[in-house]
């Protein structure tokens, strides 16, 4: 038993003991898992251990690599200290700023798009309707499924011969795209994809965060007489204002980090067209042509992308704070 | 045209609302439906345009083909297991952790706590690369064997084995409760060990269940660290084995290829369908409350 001061003693200690030895060890163990600091340092040291493994470490370690040159056919010898070259070639390549240009055009139509249509279901949940519940249940389904299997059913979906996209273009006489083929239609393709299978984190959020306006606030817009569009501007959209940033900022950094889906649609092509800024790294790391140092470049770069950010985030959560004190 | 009454605005409202209803159920229930559609389809009718929407003759031997064209069996036993070990790992890791930085004193507490929630700014995808590296290389001279660690259960589930989000999310779970019963544990002599497990786990296991479900859902669905660190059939879960279905069938046989997917999907929308209300509450949890 262990107990918080070491010296009081627990009512059931006493009734276990038996033998000597095993009331020595417990003596023992009491004297220092009783000492509250000993305790803390043991029950923090699993995630510690595992976070400095396998989060710190690497990070310190992809740093120094993208200060090297690596050489892949001479993996044993001494790195070579090579300073900011890794980085200087990455912005001076053609590829890599193409890279830069999609992972921005991605990010902001996928959350742009989420967030969007993420309201416009929120506020259409918020309504007394029936089925609503199921069609909320319904909707949030994609969110929990595997990108890697998502992405598979909608490579079939947009085929351009026997896809259901492209039924549903031929009735308005449309001819499909070959989206995943061609260049300009690839990251719209999985930008449609991400954005189906995210909105109904965001309109589940966005349902909460309706729910969680005042009733009396509503009511006294329209004593003031104001009407329904009036009431959503003055009261709706800047009661859901923090959520609606929280939203954003959560987003950006998940779609930062969007992998699967391109990985089984595309493999980041049709010539580079939706290789992001992960599929980058990865490409770098694992791919043809692998280059260990610019790859871990390009990890950095995206790492602090994804810091400034949270530091944005970080810096109005601050402010509000402030205002609200 | 007159003004519209009150009445005939509310009617308007609803048959509008009905409509909204109905074309967001459609959006994001075709795509599934197409894909259990599709699962059942022959070749003939994959290949017809317009395509039929329901196959007139169910063909469940594309679930066999499936099943039989890449080790769906093997997949599944390796994804439980990584779902398994990672989900249980990270509860360990986030309860201890949790239970430390809210109830016990320790100097520096918050510097420490800082610590953690820095590792929330440091994706996985970032450290892909070292990590990859330690278990290639590294941990042979580590250990001193010959073997690496790649394809190995292991190096599939310790990255992911700590938690900065699960430490955040259950210390805030942790706080909330109340005081005076704790206060309680601790006249009547309870240890940190008896109250952990028998006063804050017990009280706390909304959050604590919360957390469980997002960890098993994201270990279950993970992908790119599996992808680069299994190299064998016998060890790549299934999120990696429908990929390899779907390059061996090449995109031409969309009735075996949806069957494998309906593998990957149905068992999560199984465990959806029973717990819903309990798995949007929790997986929204951290945003709403964080």
């Amino acid at each position: 038993m262990v107990s918080t001061s070491g010296r009081t003693e627990s009512p059931l200690a006493g009734t276990a003991v038996g033998t000597q030895p095993r009331r020595a060890s417990r003596a023992w163990f009491r004297r220092w898992a009783g000492k509250e600091w000993v305790l803390f340092l043991l029950f923090i040291l699993p995630n510690f251990f595992f976070l400095a493994m396998f989060t710190y470490w690497p990070l310190w370690e992809n740093v120094k690599m993208s200060l090297q040159q690596t050489d892949l056919l001479a993996f044993k010898s001494e790195p070579k200290y090579v300073g900011f070259d890794n980085y200087q070639w990455l912005f001076d390549n053609r590829t890599f700023r193409l890279v830069v240009k999609n992972t921005v055009i991605f990010i902001g139509a996928s959350v742009g798009f989420t967030l969007l249509f993420g309201l416009l279901i929120a506020l259409l949940l918020n309504q007394k309707l029936r089925f609503r519940t199921g069609v909320r249940a319904l909707v949030f389904a994609p969110t929990l499924l595997s990108g890697a299997a998502i992405g598979i059913v909608w490579a079939y979906i947009f085929d351009p011969r026997f896809g259901l996209l492209a039924q549903i273009l031929d009735w308005f006489s449309i001819p499909s795209p070959h989206w995943l083929d061609r260049p300009e239609w690839a990251l719209p393709a999985i930008i449609i994809v991400y954005v189906w299978k995210n909105l109904g984190f965001a309109s589940v959020i966005f349902l909460a965060g309706l729910q969680g306006i005042p009733k009396d606030l509503y009511d006294a817009a329209k004593v003031d007489g104001a009407g329904a569009w009036w009431r959503f501007k003055s009261v709706t959209l800047p009661m859901l204002s923090p959520i609606s940033f929280f939203l954003m900022v959560t987003s950006v950094l998940s779609t930062f980090q969007a992998f699967d889906i391109q990985q089984v649609m595309t493999k980041g092509g049709p010539a580079f067209a939706t290789t992001t800024l992960v599929y980058y790294v990865y490409e770098q790391s694992f791919g043809q042509g692998a280059n260990f140092g610019r790859a871990a470049a390009a990890a950095i770069i995206l790492f602090i992308a994804m810091l400034v950010v949270t530091a944005i985030q970080m810096g109005y959560t601050e402010k509000k704070v402030h205002y609200d004190g | 045209m007159d003004r519209l009454t009150v009445k005939q605005q509310e009617r308007l409202g609803r048959i509008g609302g009905y409509a909204g209803l109905l074309l967001v159920t459609l959006i994001i229930g075709l795509p599934m439906f197409w894909m259990l559609s599709g699962s059942l389809k022959t070749l003939r009718e994959i290949y017809t345009f317009p395509p039929d929407w329901i196959p007139k003759d169910p063909q469940w031997s594309n679930f066999k083909e499936a099943w039989q064209s890449v080790p769906f069996g093997r997949f599944y036993i390796n994804s439980i297991i990584i779902t398994f070990f990672g989900t249980s790992l990270q509860l360990i890791c986030g309860i201890l952790c949790a239970y430390a930085f809210a109830f016990l004193r320790f100097p520096f507490k918050n510097i420490l706590f800082l610590g953690v929630l820095a590792a929330l700014m440091v994706p996985g995808e970032v450290v892909i690369l070292p990590n990859f590296i330690f278990f290639g290389n590294t941990i042979r001279d580590w250990l001193g064997t010959e073997d690496n660690w790649v394809n190995t259960y292991q190096a599939v589930v310790l990255p992911g084995a700590a938690t900065a989000f699960g430490t955040f999310l259950m210390r805030q779970g942790f706080m909330t409760l109340p005081k005076d019963v704790l206060d309680a544990a601790k006249v009547d002599g309870a240890g940190h060990l008896r109250t952990m497990f028998g006063i804050v786990l017990p009280m706390a296991k909304p959050i604590v269940i919360t957390f469980g479900m997002i960890s098993l859902v994201n270990k279950w669905n993970d992908y790119l660290w599996p992808l680069v660190i299994t190299r064998t059939d016998e060890m790549r879960p299934i999120t990696v084995g429908v990929r390899l279905l779907f390059d061996a069938e090449g995109n031409n046989n969309w009735g075996v290829i949806m069957a494998g997917t309906c593998f990957v999907v149905i068992p999560l929308l199984i465990v959806y369908v029973f717990l819903q209300r309990y798995i949007i509450a929790g997986l929204t949890a951290g945003a709403t409350k964080g």
